[in-house]
């Protein structure tokens, strides 16, 4: 298969625009001749149903939530990045357009992220005309701060609540279209299966999560925004509900599935306490800000309270390693740095399988260097919501952190439309793999779900309206009839298995093996054990899970049983992925390819490319086809934070 | 379904209405205490002040009228959204904490039905001759005095004006604090100003009214 | 690491047509790091196990920001941690043989749909009737040129910080959803942006919460006790204050609005 981007050639800053130009429009009488499914409420989601029922056509979203305004794009912390360059301090479009590349270790697509950077402006604009109250000054300007290390302030913030306010934005907007009909909203509900029709996108299968009754749904586009696999790993900052099965569903159709090893861990996570932990809680990356990073420097201090540690036994490891950056390298880097620190036994916090995994995060001269109240006023909310979890206070005891898995930056293969392989399938947000290459920049994943949501998609999408054949089928038609029985037939199979393990213990055990072997750290074996582990418990899984219950009834777990069954495949497809990458970059960190000093080492050479996954069939291994990626404008480097 | 909502249909209008018709109430019993404590200055002054209200003439209509319209408005709203409480939770809790609430505003319509009972007792006690009354004459307004006097010395009679003054005590505490939040006028740098004054006031009536009984049945007043 | 056990009296209920009784159950072993979520999926692995069908309720985010869960335990919603979601609240809230009744939202806007799994879709139809402002994709103009003073910007901020959860109706003593409806209003009534739109906002909103079958508002104020982000009833004084000023101002009758 060959992939093409079809992005435009030439100047990379009319790309857009020239490309906006040459597109087709659907006229304003027309679209209501249009249906277009939107699966997915999230930022993305949300904020392309909200635009497309604004414009006329005939719009069906569908969350599993109980409303659209809890997709979990709300739980984003810290900030949306926009190249505005309010505070004058040197940005601009080209800049943020430059450090996304090379944040991303050169792996995206130029044109993707130029487009992505240009656009940002006009998503601020959008969410302060919708009355998002993002944080001002005393003048009434807005406010910026710099975030991750960024060398400009180009955040955007609502309190440490961003991405709950920007969501909010686009519910709103979307309740009014819900409200005057244009867009139909079937919240409690999940996508099963993708219906295609002569090779097109033309519909879905969902099953209401209330009545348990399996439904087909056509239209003559489906946009999938459903956000990001990262509860592969089964303890992640993502919500309980995150799933893959809508993209995943996507790929065993035809759509190419793209890096999907590259997973980002978040290093300042709450660590895990105990056996029946069911979920990870990040704590903003601006804490790194003023907080000092450390471990024992002998193993037994380990179960020393941290203040009978003295200063000349702490081990300030970021502080040593990377003298320019210190505490605030990038996520990547301190993440795996941690690891290494466990590792090595000097690990604090409580034991959990025989480990202690955490090191300490600590205030305590930022308490002396700037007093408590300025301390209290920078991360106060940070500090309650630490103190509400673990017990502790981290005004007087330093906090323990620990990287957890957070983003995905793989997702569906698609072009510069957001079109995956499978045509009339655009995938929006978090679940392509378009901008972020190997590793995603703090603030930046508000801004490509808004960006997709609100300016990318609905031109591509009316583009494809435009110029596809329009062909009207109905739910006889018999491939509608096959993907609603293939539905029930699987429901059928995972109601009659009744075996003896529950749905969660098999998705904690495949988080287990896949954090080992394709979290922080990866290597060959680790890799091939990981495959193989991976597709003996999928083994078990069909033939001891139990579920109880009717498939006609609210049944919690036949949802998760359908939702962890594809984990179960993708988690292999991970796996496959990171050791067909035997170069670092990014998130994804290879030990075979390391720098003398420990760092990720690119190979240019043989792994600048997309590697995009086509699914073969059921316990076929999957083929790989790449996309050569260019780099006209920002010219590969390696990343130094020394 | 399309029909027109007016104010007094929604929630917000019915507690408005509450809220106002309360003011008025208030007022009244603002002045009726007022007007009562005269008492304490002897039978003519009380009596010259009961004669005077009735050389109000038109007047008095006016008043009497703008009561029992607020009145009937303020029971027949209560009555409404009672109703719309009750059914806006059709299954009650197995268990179910107060955090923050006072006794006084959970108990509004219990108070409120007792106050009512006793507004038509007060009324018989000292405008219908021969109703509720002890073994004594009842005189006419313009010796309103006499009635007081005795109407307060039997025993059970004034433990059931203490006992109520307290109802009513409760029922101010709650409405006269509440009525700023109900219309709107509240604001959190003179919310406790505002709650304070109303509140005192609250207080100021049931000790007032308390006194008129209490003295009338310590032989203070005779 | 310490761990205790609970007895749990937990509402079952199978469906809307159900009649729902309490159920009681024992929770062993359970670590005080748990969250009070984590306790009820260590107790359903139990129920699984047993063969019983494991407790539903709503949950998503599990770090008190997506507004999903939701249940009344020990008669308080959210329990008993001021500010804090059920799913924030912590075992070590409680202790070693402690009974703990566990309840869904109880309203009448709010139907159960399975033991604490209750339907807020009456607040999705209240933002839907007017809390937005209508800003048509890609037509707004650039964000500075409209100066907000960071005091109502603070104040707006404080109103949105507003989840949905629904805890306000589940403590008022007449399931009332003013406070919710109060901060949604409030939030975009005192910005700018909201202007334009204001009387027919406020008006709309109240109608459709009519509409809902919500009781009144007699200022108990337990809505703000209960509210996991301590939104403040101040916004329910702004919310009476709107409505009166939009009835003067109105120059068209308020329809009422269908459930």
């Amino acid at each position: 298969m060959d992939l093409q981007s079809k992005a435009p050639a030439g100047d990379i800053e009319t790309r857009w625009s020239r490309h906006k130009f040459n597109m087709k429009l659907v006229n304003p009488a027309n679209r209501h001749k249009y249906n277009v499914i939107v699966v997915g409420t999230g930022l993305a989601g949300g904020a392309l149903a909200a635009t497309l029922g604004e414009q006329g056509y005939n719009v069906k979203a569908f969350c599993y939530q109980d409303s659209p305004r809890r997709a979990h794009s709300i739980a984003a912390q810290g900030g949306i990045n926009s190249a505005k360059n309010y505070p004058n301090d040197g940005d601009s479009v080209f800049r943020l357009f430059y450090d996304t590349v090379k944040g991303g270790d050169f792996r995206a697509r130029e044109s993707n992220v130029y487009r992505l950077a240009e656009v940002s402006v006009n998503i601020i604009d959008q969410c302060v005309s919708q009355g998002v109250p993002f944080a001002r000054e005393y003048g009434g300007l807005l406010a910026n701060r710099s975030f991750g290390g960024a060398q400009v302030s180009r955040t955007f913030y609502a309190r440490g609540q961003t991405g709950q306010q920007l969501l909010l934005g686009a519910y709103q907007s979307l309740s009014k279209q819900i409200d005057a009909g244009t867009v139909e909203m079937f919240p409690r509900t999940e996508m099963l299966e993708l219906i295609k029709v002569d090779g097109k996108a033309r519909g879905i299968v969902t099953r209401n999560m209330v009545s348990g009754e399996i439904e087909s749904h056509l239209a003559d586009v489906v946009v999938l925004c459903t956000g990001g696999y990262g509860n592969v790993f089964f303890l992640s900052t993502n919500a309980m509900g995150c799933n893959a099965t809508a993209t995943w569903r996507a790929h065993r159709h035809g759509a190419l599935f793209a890096n999907p090893c590259y997973t980002q861990i978040h290093p300042t996570c709450i660590p895990v306490s105990g056996e029946n932990q069911s979920k990870l809680t990040l704590m903003s990356e601006s804490l790194r800000n003023d907080g000092r990073v450390w471990v024992p420097k002998k193993k037994e201090d380990i179960q020393k309270s941290p203040a009978d540690i003295p200063e000349e036994d702490r081990y300030y490891y970021l502080e040593r390693i990377y003298p320019s950056f210190g505490n605030l390298v990038p996520r990547d880097i301190a993440s795996r740095r941690a690891k290494e620190m466990c590792d090595q036994g000097l690990g604090v916090g409580p034991e959990v399988d025989g480990e202690r995994r955490g090191v300490y995060l600590d205030f305590g001269d930022a308490v002396q260097r700037l007093g408590k109240k300025a301390v209290e006023e920078r991360y106060g909310n940070l500090f309650e919501m630490y103190e509400r979890i673990t017990g502790e206070d981290p005004y007087t005891t330093p906090m323990r952190i620990y990287p957890a898995t957070h983003y995905t930056m793989g997702g569906l293969w698609v072009d510069y439309n957001l079109e995956s392989t499978i045509s009339g399938l655009f995938v929006g947000g978090e679940a392509n793999f378009s901008d972020h290459g190997a590793n995603r920049l703090g603030a930046s994943a508000l801004m490509q779900g808004l960006s997709d949501g609100y300016f990318v998609l609905p031109a591509t999408v009316a583009n494809y309206l435009a110029t596809a054949e329009k062909v009207e089928i109905d739910q006889s038609h018999p491939e509608v009839q096959a993907a609603v029985q293939s539905v029930r037939d699987r429901m059928e199979k995972l109601l009659s298995i009744n075996g003896e393990r529950s749905v969660d213990s098999f998705h904690r055990e495949l988080g287990k093996i896949i954090w080992g072997y394709c979290g922080m750290a990866r290597t060959k074996e680790g890799l091939e054990t990981a495959i193989e582990k991976v597709k003996a418990l999928r083994a078990e899984f069909w033939k001891n899970v139990r579920v109880l219950g009717g498939s006609e009834e609210l049944n919690v777990s036949l949802e998760k049983a359908g939702r962890v069954a594809d984990f179960l495949e993708l988690g292999e497809l991970m796996c496959r992925d990171a050791l067909m990458r035997s170069e670092s970059c990014g998130g994804h960190f290879r030990e075979e390819s390391q720098t003398e000093e420990g760092e990720a080492k690119r190979d240019d050479e043989n792994y600048q490319f997309v590697g995009a996954w086509e699914w073969q069939g059921e316990e076929q291994e999957q083929v790989l086809h790449k996309e050569a990626l260019e780099f006209e404008y920002v010219k590969p480097s390696q990343r130094s934070y020394k | 379904m399309n029909q027109a909502l007016t104010f007094i249909d929604t929630t917000i209008g019915k507690k408005i209405v509450m809220a106002l018709t309360g003011v008025v109430m208030f007022g009244f019993v603002l002045g009726h205490m007022a007007g009562n404590l005269q008492v304490f200055l002897g039978p003519d002054a009380y009596n010259a002040y009961a004669v005077g209200i009735h050389k109000l003439g038109p007047l008095l209509w006016l008043a009497r009228g703008v009561l029992l319209l607020s009145l009937a408005m303020h029971i027949a709203t209560a009555m409404q959204l009672v109703a719309q409480s009750a059914a806006a939770r059709p299954v009650a809790y197995k268990v179910k904490k107060n955090n923050k609430t006072t006794f006084a505003a959970l108990t509004m319509k219990y108070s409120g039905m007792w106050l009512l009972g006793v507004l038509l007792y007060h009324l018989a006690h000292f405008t219908f001759p021969g109703i509720a009354m002890g073994d004594y004459q009842h005189q006419h307004f313009s010796a309103v005095y006499t009635n007081v006097i005795n109407g307060f010395s039997v025993p059970w009679v004034t433990a059931l004006y203490i006992i109520s003054m307290c109802f009513l005590g409760m029922h101010l505490f709650h409405g006269s604090y509440s009525l700023f939040q109900t219309v709107g006028l509240n604001n959190p740098l003179r919310n406790g100003t505002v709650k304070f004054i109303a509140q005192s006031f609250a207080l100021l009536v049931t000790i007032g009214n308390i006194l008129i009984p209490l003295s009338v049945l310590l032989g203070l007043v005779k | 690491m310490s761990t205790i056990n609970l007895v749990l009296h937990v509402w079952r209920q199978t469906g809307s047509d159900d009649k729902g009784s309490f159920e009681t159950y024992q929770a062993k072993d359970v670590s005080e790091h748990s969250s009070f979520l984590e306790m009820l999926d260590q107790v359903n692995e139990t129920l699984v196990a047993d063969g019983t069908m494991p407790i539903a309720f709503d949950h998503d985010c599990r770090e008190g920001i997506c507004g999903s869960c939701g249940m009344v335990i020990n008669g308080t919603p959210h329990g008993p941690q001021k500010a804090t979601t059920t799913c924030q609240l912590h075992m070590r809230q409680f202790k070693d043989g402690d009974e703990v009744w566990i309840e869904p939202w109880r309203a009448n806007a709010f139907p159960v749909v399975r033991d604490l799994v209750v339907d807020r879709g009456s607040f999705d139809r209240i933002i839907g009737a007017g809390g937005f402002v209508t800003a048509r994709t890609g037509s707004a103009q650039d964000a500075n040129a409209l100066p907000i003073a960071k005091g109502i910007a603070d104040q707006a901020m404080d109103a949105a910080a507003c989840i949905g959860c629904g805890a306000c109706v589940a403590a008022c003593p007449n399931a009332s959803a003013m406070l919710f409806t109060a901060a949604k209003a409030g939030h975009l009534n005192l910005l700018p942006q909201g202007q334009p739109e204001k009387e027919s906002r406020t008006r709309n909103m109240v109608a459709q919460m009519e509409a809902e079958g919500f009781g009144h508002c007699t200022n108990h104020y337990e809505c703000m006790d209960a509210c996991p982000k301590g939104i403040d009833v101040e916004f329910i004084a702004k919310l009476n204050r709107d409505f009166v000023a939009a009835t003067v101002t109105a120059r068209a009758p308020l329809n009422t609005r269908a459930k």
